[in-house]
């Protein structure tokens, strides 16, 4: 794929397969590429050349809207309609489907993103905690039971316990409904926490994919070979 | 479409049926034969009267009005229509078909002419040379004079007068580096007025201020002011003892009163034409002046000084009717607001119509309007930019843009207020919508609804506190801006404050001012209430917590 916002090369030639049912990470500084990735997967951006399939199909064959309804979707900060109550913020895709057990169906991913939907269902939004909003959010992307979920750093706002909590909740959830799962973050650890794979992206290239495991030993360039030792850096600054 | 003809045609019956203009419910000459048989062909025997809006217009006006009616016309009431342009300007139009004007007004600030220098002393060489002037460029007609002139009193205290030794304007040029001037907004811009007193006599006061007919007087005895510019006939020259300074060049030309007609109405009621005529050279300056004083100092009713002088020519029969009422200044306000509340209670909803009609075709259009220019945001700000600019001209400017275009009445009246309140909804409209919570309008497209479906659910329900404040802005301006439509023959409650101003009679202008008042507040309160329907659940605060917004 390819992709230029402007004279800003965004995207460069990149291509990447991702495993059915697998969760992969891309990390990156900012402006590395990795949100302009993950968002050519819904058709968020559209690339100006190369193209994007899920299983057989071409993203591009049918009307994007119909096909961001399948790809669930959370990002950094939530998102969620402040105007609407939980439950009918977690019932908008299946709503948007045409489900005819809209609530009942959010319902049940409100409990499985952690949350008593008899508690929380009929709160609005800003009467949450930070967490608890983000949790609502993950619920929304997942509540249609979608092939694939696309996360835009969507701990990053959150305070360390918080994020902790969450991402477990997340890694239970995921590996529960078995979805497909590409997860942008720049922070390492979290990519090795919640991905069995992850790629490593800068300036609109890869520069390498693979278990963190082959990252940590065997990096393929020297700029993971740095990414690797700050953030190692940083842990052991914590520990003296 | 068809509902706004509706609205429109159930909007002219309320407001031309309780047009009970200022003097309503006081006097209605009695009815005779010809005015019944008139009845089944009211349509074509209608006759639109106008005046500009100061007492003797009025009163002159008051006086064509019952001589037609005595004579089986319908008469439709025009009274203070903004001034000589706005009423000539209706007259071309064809909007109103008759009102009182004032040959040297006619020669100087209609036709920008001067006066040859060969009829100059003689008023009837003047008239006959602005009624041909007239007749050849405008087709429009007067009617023989009235009989009396009014003509531009320059008027000093006896005081100033005696301390300034002033009998002249010539005196008065020369020293007029010590004195303020308080002059009407009309005369300060007229080549007959200040322009000219400047070039000719060389007058320059110290100050010059604006003053309204209303207070003129006043602020002269009170001193706030040293010279002032009155009408020959005013009532209240004589009240407060003034100085007329004499016009020792002659700058002014004569000032005969006389009906100014319509062409049209020449040609489809003749006999109209020679009714007012039964007017021609019955008035004298003396008359005049006792009947403004009865309107002006005395505070008589208009229809009721015009029903008795017609009574003492002999141009209107039978006797005095039961219901004439001596209405004197001295009872209560609360008393005199009683009385009229049938008039003001017509007059309130004839305004709420005019505001809520506007309003309704304002919203229609910029809330749209906004939502469009949210799509097209490089046009936006220069789109709203020009309604802004709408916004900076003065009412009174605007509703007199309308004549040429769209006539007097309720029409221009509409489309004026409709203009003003258009700017602040699609303002309202645009930003905030274009503002709505940019990361629930995100989220909300990444899981696939239709742009359709992110403004009726999304954007809109989050910007509808913004547009309903700008909706409540504009409803406000709208219900302020209305009192001016009465400038242009549109009704309302500014009828009063027209009228009021122009007879100096505060009454009569609090007597539309406090309803109008009255009802900005309704208005905006009635509106919060529909803003705390519309906001959305998690924004929504106790009822009268958020203040105004204007």
């Amino acid at each position: 794929m390819f992709h230029r916002f402007g004279t800003v090369v965004a995207l460069d030639d990149v291509s990447l397969d991702v495993a059915a049912g697998r969760a992969t990470a891309l990390v990156g500084e900012s402006g590395s590429g990795k949100t302009t990735l993950l968002r050519c997967f819904n058709r968020l951006v559209e690339p100006e050349r190369g193209e994007v399939r899920v299983g057989e199909v071409d993203v591009r064959d049918g009307s994007p809207i119909l096909l961001r309804r399948k790809i669930g979707y959370v990002q950094q900060h939530g998102g969620l309609l402040p105007h609407w109550r939980v439950l009918r913020n977690v019932a908008l895709v299946p709503t948007l489907l045409e489900q005819q057990n809209a609530e009942a169906v959010a319902r049940a991913a409100l409990e499985l993103v952690g949350l008593d939907s008899t508690q929380f269902g009929s709160r609005f939004p800003h009467e949450l905690s930070g967490g608890q909003r983000q949790r609502v959010a993950l619920a929304r992307s997942i509540a249609a039971r979608p092939g694939v979920i696309l996360l835009d750093e969507p701990f990053g706002a959150l305070d360390a316990i918080s994020r902790s909590d969450l991402q477990q909740a997340f890694d239970e959830l995921r590996r529960t409904l078995s979805v497909t799962t590409l997860l942008v973050t720049h922070d390492l650890a979290e990519a090795a926490r919640l991905a069995g794979e992850v790629v490593v992206m800068r300036k609109g290239r890869i520069e390498q994919r693979g278990t963190m495991r082959d990252l940590v030993h065997a990096p393929a360039t020297e700029y993971v070979a740095r990414l690797i030792e700050r953030a190692r850096a940083g842990l052991e600054a914590l520990v003296s | 479409m068809r509902m706004l003809a509706f609205l429109m045609t159930a909007f002219c019956s309320i407001g031309f049926g309780g047009s009970g203009r200022l003097s309503t419910e006081s006097y209605r000459l009695p009815v005779d034969g010809d005015l019944l048989i008139a009845a089944g062909q009211t349509a074509n025997r209608r006759v639109v009267v106008a005046s500009k809006p100061f007492g003797e217009s009025y009163l002159l006006a008051e006086m064509f009005s019952q001589l037609l009616e005595s004579r089986g016309f319908t008469v439709e009431r025009r009274p203070g229509l903004g001034a000589t342009e706005i009423a000539f300007d209706a007259l071309r139009s064809g909007a109103i078909d008759v009102y009182p004007e004032y040959t040297g007004t006619g020669l100087v600030a209609i036709l920008h002419d001067t006066i040859p220098d060969s009829v100059a002393a003689d008023p009837r060489a003047v008239f006959a040379h602005v009624a041909s002037r007239f007749e050849e460029a405008y087709h429009t007609r007067w009617l023989p004079p009235l009989g009396f002139q009014n003509t531009y009193a320059i008027a000093v205290t006896r005081a100033t007068a005696d301390r300034y030794h002033l009998r002249t304007l010539s005196d008065l040029a020369r020293e007029s580096a010590h004195l303020t001037a308080g002059f009407t907004a009309d005369f300060i811009g007229r080549s007959d007025g200040l322009v000219g007193l400047s070039r000719v006599y060389g007058l320059k006061p110290h100050a010059v201020r604006p003053l309204a007919p209303a207070v003129k007087y006043q602020a002269l005895a009170s001193g706030a002011v040293d010279v002032i510019d009155g009408y020959s006939t005013d009532g209240l020259l004589a009240r407060y003892d003034l100085v007329t300074l004499i016009d020792d060049r002659h700058f002014f030309p004569p000032y005969e009163a006389a009906a100014l007609v319509s062409e049209q109405l020449e040609r489809r009621l003749p006999g109209a034409i020679t009714a007012l005529t039964l007017l021609s050279d019955r008035l004298d300056e003396k008359t005049m002046r006792q009947l403004n004083r009865r309107v002006e100092v005395d505070g008589e009713d208009v229809a009721r000084v015009a029903a008795d002088e017609l009574r003492a020519l002999g141009l209107v029969g039978g006797a005095t009717t039961a219901r004439i009422v001596a209405r004197e200044r001295e009872s209560s306000f609360w008393q005199y607001l009683w009385d009229r509340r049938a008039t003001l209670f017509s007059l309130t909803l004839r305004h709420l119509l005019l505001v809520a009609i506007a309003l309704a075709a304002a919203v229609i259009v910029a809330v749209p309007l906004g939502l469009g220019l949210e799509r097209a945001r490089r046009v936006a700000e220069p789109t709203i930019g020009v309604l802004g600019v709408l916004q900076t001209i003065p009412s009174i400017a605007l509703l007199a843009f309308m004549i040429p275009l769209l006539g007097v009445g309720v029409i221009p009246a509409l489309v004026a207020l409709w203009l003003y309140a258009l700017y602040p909804i699609a303002r309202g409209t645009y930003t905030g919508v274009r503002d709505a919570d940019p990361d629930a309008v995100a989220a909300a497209g990444a899981l696939g609804t239709t742009p359709a479906q992110r403004l009726l659910w999304v954007r809109l329900p989050l910007a509808a506190p913004i547009i309903m404040a700008g909706i409540r802005t504009a409803a406000v301006i709208t219900v302020g801006a209305a009192t001016l439509a009465a400038f242009i023959g549109a009704g309302g409650l500014g009828e009063p404050i027209v009228a009021g101003l122009a007879l100096a009679d505060t009454r009569m202008i609090l007597s539309g001012a406090l309803p109008a008042a009255a009802l900005a507040l309704l208005v905006d309160g009635v509106l919060a209430l529909v803003e705390r329907v519309v906001t959305p659940a998690h924004r929504r605060r106790r009822l009268w917590q958020t203040p105004v917004s204007t």
